[in-house]
């Protein structure tokens, strides 16, 4: 059997992993942003450039510096994060008490300036990524082919995702990082450091936009563009699967890369406006999203 | 001599001239008080007298603020409110304060330790069985009673020696409220220094060493624990009880 319905199954299963692939990305990024959100109150608009940092980082450190890509998977997302602090240190902290919409204008003015300086440096081509040694190649099923790469970027998200979880639903740094989104005045009453919690939380999530952009570096074109068409969608998953869940966002983010990747092979006309059609229908019924807590 | 000798009184707290703003309203007018080493202050006053306001600007949770507190010798009106608690300051705010977010054990085990000496989860749970039983249930899920004691018992880990307590007793059996004033006894025989505001007179009256009288913002009377039977008639009228 090579077709379902007259489709082919080859086709269906490699949009298939390639809709894992996109939702482990949409994942990543929408548990920082509604992690910052939680926490900052502030919407993060420059975190489709932090990813896009991370995928230049990566490219620059293969092609000028010499670093392995396995050596930028842990350089990089800690770099990313050190820049999310500074950003945060110097910019954000002056805005927490103001309205949403000066968070707003505010990053997305950093997402502007920081494209804009990469624009600058390399143009808006896009720059190859060659997949590093070792996960060239791929599985041949006997329904489909898949690639190693691919496969390996579905299992990495997976963990850093459900790492993320864990630290925040399971340790005692965890456990400060929740209070101090829910109470943040109580909580530094009670003798946590709640500056730096939220520093912290800014590091996290940008860091983990770093780390998506290392992993898509050899899937997508590394450009100054690739964060801004990314993050869109991104918002799109943190509304469907409700602020402030982590749960949430994994499951909506592998779910929308899905959702988006399969109408490819059936109706492709559709398939970028799917997720929105899906976010309208989500916010009719449920508008706290599918995983959040209706206030 | 078999006269006992007294030991001079040794501040620990004193507030002066305080004054507390919420945006631009002004809520405190002036606050004077002094809580010494060891001693439990009761705050009395109406609805809305500014007590639970003395207590939030005390740890920096109120709008613009001037005037001095000193804690243990150090103007602290100047700190952030976390560094403010490391002193070792432990509030159980009206409110409550349970997190939604945390479970009961989490909720307990939240308060950073700020000095040797509090008590030991084992010891708190032997205090409050409720808070073992339902250790692993959602914080805000336990009943008005249960979180009452949670928020009471979560500062009695952290070895905090000045405790600012804002309605401890409300909502509780009248079991539970002996039982919390038994902690309080205990705690002061401990050399604890406590900060009580209560509505329930009856509860903070064998407490207290000294009483103050809070009304617009501000002390309108002290009253010695001595002289509270001769003072009764005065403090009706200010309570209106
Ligand atoms: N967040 C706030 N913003 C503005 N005004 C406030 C705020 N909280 C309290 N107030 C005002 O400050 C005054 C003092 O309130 P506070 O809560 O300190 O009273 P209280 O003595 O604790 O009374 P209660 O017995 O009702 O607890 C009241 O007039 C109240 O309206
Ligand atoms: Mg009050």
């Amino acid at each position: 059997m090579t077709e379902i319905f007259g489709f082919p199954i080859q086709a269906l299963m490699g949009q298939l992993v390639l809709g894992l692939v996109n939702g482990s990305f949409y994942a990543m990024l929408s548990i920082g942003l509604s992690v910052i959100f939680g926490m900052l109150n502030i919407i993060n608009f420059a975190h489709g450039a932090f990813y896009m940092i991370g995928a230049f980082l990566a490219w620059m450190g293969l092609y000028y510096w010499g670093i392995s890509y396995w050596w930028s998977l842990i350089l990089v997302p800690l770099a990313v994060a050190l820049i999310g602090i500074a950003v945060e240190r110097t910019l954000l902290q002056w805005i927490y008490k103001l309205d949403h919409l000066y968070g707003l204008l505010l990053t997305f003015g950093i997402a502007l300036v920081i494209e804009g300086m990469f624009r600058h440096w390399f143009g808006v081509a896009g720059q190859p990524f060659d997949v590093p040694e070792g996960l060239t190649g791929g599985f041949n099923l006997g329904f489909m082919f898949l690639p190693k790469y691919r496969a390996w970027v579905i299992v990495a998200s997976l963990t850093v995702c459900v790492g993320t979880w864990f630290i925040i639903e399971k340790t005692r740094l965890g456990s400060y990082l929740r209070a101090a989104t829910e109470n943040p005045k109580l909580t530094q009453a009670f003798g946590i450091n709640v500056p730096i919690m939220v520093m912290l939380i800014y590091g996290l999530g940008v860091g983990l936009a770093g780390f998506a952009g290392v992993l898509a570096a050899p899937v997508l074109q590394v450009s100054p563009l690739m964060g801004s068409n990314m993050i869109i969608v991104v918002f799109a998953v943190v509304v469907i699967g409700g602020m402030g869940s982590i749960v949430g966002s994994i499951a909506t983010g592998l779910m929308l890369g899905i959702v988006e990747a399969i109408p490819k092979v059936l109706y492709p006309e559709i398939s970028s406006t799917m997720v929105f059609i899906i976010m309208a229908i989500v916010l009719l019924l449920r508008p706290a999203g599918l995983f959040g807590k209706e206030r | 001599m078999s006269r006992r000798i007294e030991h001079t009184p040794v501040e620990y707290l004193r507030v002066t001239d305080l004054h507390a703003f919420y945006g631009e309203s002004h809520v405190l007018h002036g606050m004077d008080f002094v809580v010494n080493q060891g001693e439990c202050v009761s705050l009395l006053g109406r609805n809305g007298a500014g007590r639970t306001t003395t207590m939030r600007a005390i740890l920096g949770l109120t709008g613009r603020r001037s005037g001095s507190i000193m804690l243990d010798g150090k103007d602290v009106i100047r700190l952030p409110p976390h560094r403010i608690a490391r002193l070792g300051v432990g509030y159980c705010p009206e409110e409550r304060g349970i997190y939604s977010s945390l479970s009961c054990e989490e909720n307990l085990l939240l308060l950073p330790k700020v000095a040797s000496g509090g008590m030991s989860v084992e010891e708190i749970y032997a205090m409050f069985p409720n808070l073992k039983e339902r250790r692993h249930s959602q914080g805000t899920r336990l009943s008005g009673g249960e979180q009452q004691m949670l928020a009471m018992a979560r500062i009695l880990r952290t070895g905090a020696r000045l405790l600012l307590l804002d309605e401890i007793s409300e909502g509780l059996a009248p079991v539970i409220v002996e039982k919390l004033g038994e902690i309080i006894r205990d705690l002061k025989a401990k050399g604890y220094t406590i900060l009580l505001v209560e509505q329930n007179f009856r509860f903070a009256a064998p407490l207290a060493d000294r009483m103050y009288v809070v009304e617009h913002g501000r002390v309108a009377t002290e009253i010695e624990r001595r002289d509270l039977p001769s003072k009764m008639g005065l403090l009706r009228d200010y309570l209106g009880v």
